[in-house]
């Protein structure tokens, strides 16, 4: 017998929580398929450590959507007990890793709106979500600067490294879009001030992304087109692969301690 | 290498002049002072210490596999994120011991195309599967305790930079041994199927671990000058019979039971135990242990496929440095 999904009340505040930790999960679990794989152990340490930051975010959101929804789930029943239509992370971030320059653009795209959000987030209204966020910029400072850094060098390196950028780029590019997007359940919020507008934030974001990319001797696609459907559960076919081992061990012991 | 130049030296005084440095080494020696990177030392201490580090190095790296392979299914966030941290912490352990190992003249890349060339080894635990998540726990509690146990004598070593390394390691290590053992703890109070996970990675993990302090006394082949030398200080039988006393009592409050039915509590206390397939030990040390293909080559992967990455990294460092100088020359 498997374990049954949960059901989950998607208050607009629980919806918001579950979407941002979910990003953090699934990005840190993605890290996380480095270890041990890395180019250099210098890296191995370091993806390690961003994969750590991430996961420790992602429960901290995950403790409070369930704090405010107040039934009997917790982070490992948000983490373990949903399906892939019950997540609601950005597809950019469930990407599989690719070569490296895949997982170092995908954090970069990441992080320079996560350093942005994050800071901006700390002027919440709530003081559970200010309090993450004044802790979360400081982890996604140094993961821009860290993957701003290896932008740079893959870019500006051999011809190789050069064409490899330059595809992940490509590659994710139609991804980042859905970082900006706001739907209804986040319009209330961002009305009483306890979720900043994240389309406020789109500029600064395109400044830094193309300060790096110019310097690394890249070059952002012309094609605008954006993929959504991450935040209402329409994923990449990437994610259910990622679930199903994330969650085999809760899925085969239902109801155990570990 | 100073001892390369001192051996090539001229002069009919040349062994009188290592005769007295030795003497000189080993009193030192043997007023427990530490010897330091720019000491004279002999070639054979140099060579032993750069073999020991490296493959302490080597294990660390290899070691990051088998827990590896369960980070993207532990089975709850907190174990996700203590695992990875774990994992995490050994691989700084191999940069300290890479480190440590490059004061005595070997470069780390080196001694990396050494192993990765299977010409130098790393620790024969790591050949072994992790195949349930009891397995996790279990090389916490046994494989981290047995890495204890040898390495608290370690932070005594002669050699400065291996003894600094192991307290550092050891800090690290013990934090490791307790929360295997805190997973144990709580797989033999879960369920029934739990408990059998946990009965079934001790039963496999057991004999490979008790391997882990090296071949019996009278056929180990690095003790005796290791020992004069101070880089070792308990014989392997010694070590071994210290953790299978402390871990004894562990088994029994878990309620698991030892996969050796002839062991028995002798009159000093002491548990002793049947004997050791040493056959086995020197299948795996030999390459054929269960997954030396699969660690050797996850490990070759990652160095071949990561080749242009680094490579783009020292020519970009380059270029920089390029421009730098072409800017202060304006």
């Amino acid at each position: 017998m498997a374990a049954a999904n949960i059901e989950v009340s998607e208050t607009p505040l629980v919806l918001y929580a579950l979407r941002r930790a979910d990003d953090a999960l699934i990005l840190g679990h993605r890290l996380s398929e480095w270890c041990g794989h890395a180019p250099a152990l210098e890296e191995d340490m370091a993806l390690a450590n961003m994969g750590l930051d991430l996961l420790g975010q992602a429960r901290e959101l995950y403790s409070y959507a369930a704090k405010v929804e107040g039934k009997d789930n917790d982070e490992d029943k948000f983490a373990y007990l949903r399906d892939v239509r019950q997540y609601r992370n950005l597809l950019l971030v469930e990407q599989p890793n690719g070569d490296f320059a895949r997982t170092m653009v995908r954090q970069f795209f990441y992080a320079a709106f996560a350093d942005l959000y994050w800071r901006a987030m700390m002027a919440s209204t709530d003081p559970t979500l200010a309090a993450i966020a004044a802790k979360s910029e400081k982890e996604s400072a140094y993961h821009l600067r860290h993957s701003s850094e290896w932008i740079v060098r893959l870019g500006d390196g051999t011809e190789e490294s050069h064409r490899r950028a330059q595809d992940a780029v490509d590659h994710l590019w139609a991804y980042t879009g859905e970082m900006f997007a706001v739907d209804d359940s986040e319009r209330g919020l961002i009305d009483a001030s306890i979720a900043i507008d994240p389309a406020a934030l789109q500029p600064r974001w395109l400044k830094t992304v193309s300060g790096v990319i110019n310097e690394a001797t890249l070059s952002l696609p012309s094609n605008n087109w954006m993929q959504k459907g991450g935040r209402s559960g329409s994923h990449s076919e990437h994610l259910g692969h990622l679930l199903s081992e994330l969650q085999s061990l809760q899925r085969t012991f239902p109801g155990a301690t570990w | 290498m100073y001892t390369q130049a001192l051996n090539s030296s001229d002069g009919d005084d040349r062994g009188i002049e290592d005769a007295a440095l030795a003497a000189q080494f080993q009193a030192r020696i043997d007023a427990d002072e530490r010897i330091e990177p720019n000491d004279w030392m002999p070639a054979a201490y140099r060579k032993t210490l750069t073999r020991q580090i490296s493959q302490h190095a080597h294990s660390e790296i290899v070691g990051m596999l088998p827990e590896g392979n369960w980070i993207t299914r532990a089975p709850s966030l907190r174990r996700k994120a203590a695992l990875l941290a774990k994992v995490q912490d050994e691989c700084g352990h191999g940069l300290y011991l890479y480190a440590a190992a490059e004061t005595l003249g070997t470069s780390r890349e080196e001694l990396v195309d050494a192993m990765l060339a299977g010409k130098a080894k790393y620790s024969s635990i790591f050949n072994y599967p992790t195949l349930t998540w009891a397995d996790i726990g279990t090389i916490g509690w046994l494989v981290d305790g047995a890495a204890i146990m040898n390495q608290i004598p370690l932070c005594r070593c002669s050699y400065g930079p291996y003894a600094r390394a192991m307290i550092r390691v050891c800090k690290e290590e013990s934090f490791h041994q307790r929360q295997g053992f805190e997973i144990m703890v709580t797989l033999c109070r879960g369920t029934a199927e739990q408990k059998a996970m946990a009965q079934n990675a001790l039963d496999r993990w057991w004999w490979p671990v008790l391997m882990m302090f090296g071949p019996p006394d009278q056929a180990s082949q690095h003790s005796d000058t290791s020992t004069k030398w101070k880089i070792k200080r308990f014989s392997n039988d010694e070590l071994r019979q210290k953790f299978v006393d402390a871990t004894v009592p562990q088994a029994e409050f878990l309620g698991l039971t030892i996969p050796d039915p002839g062991m028995k509590q002798n009159a000093n206390g002491n548990w002793e135990y049947s004997a050791i397939d040493w056959n086995e030990f020197k299948q795996v040390l030999a390459g054929n242990g269960p997954c030396n293909r699969d660690r050797i080559a996850a490990r070759r992967k990652a160095h071949e496929e990561g080749a242009w990455v680094r490579e783009a990294a020292a020519a970009y460092a380059e270029k920089r440095k390029g421009r730098r100088l072409a800017q202060a020359a304006e």
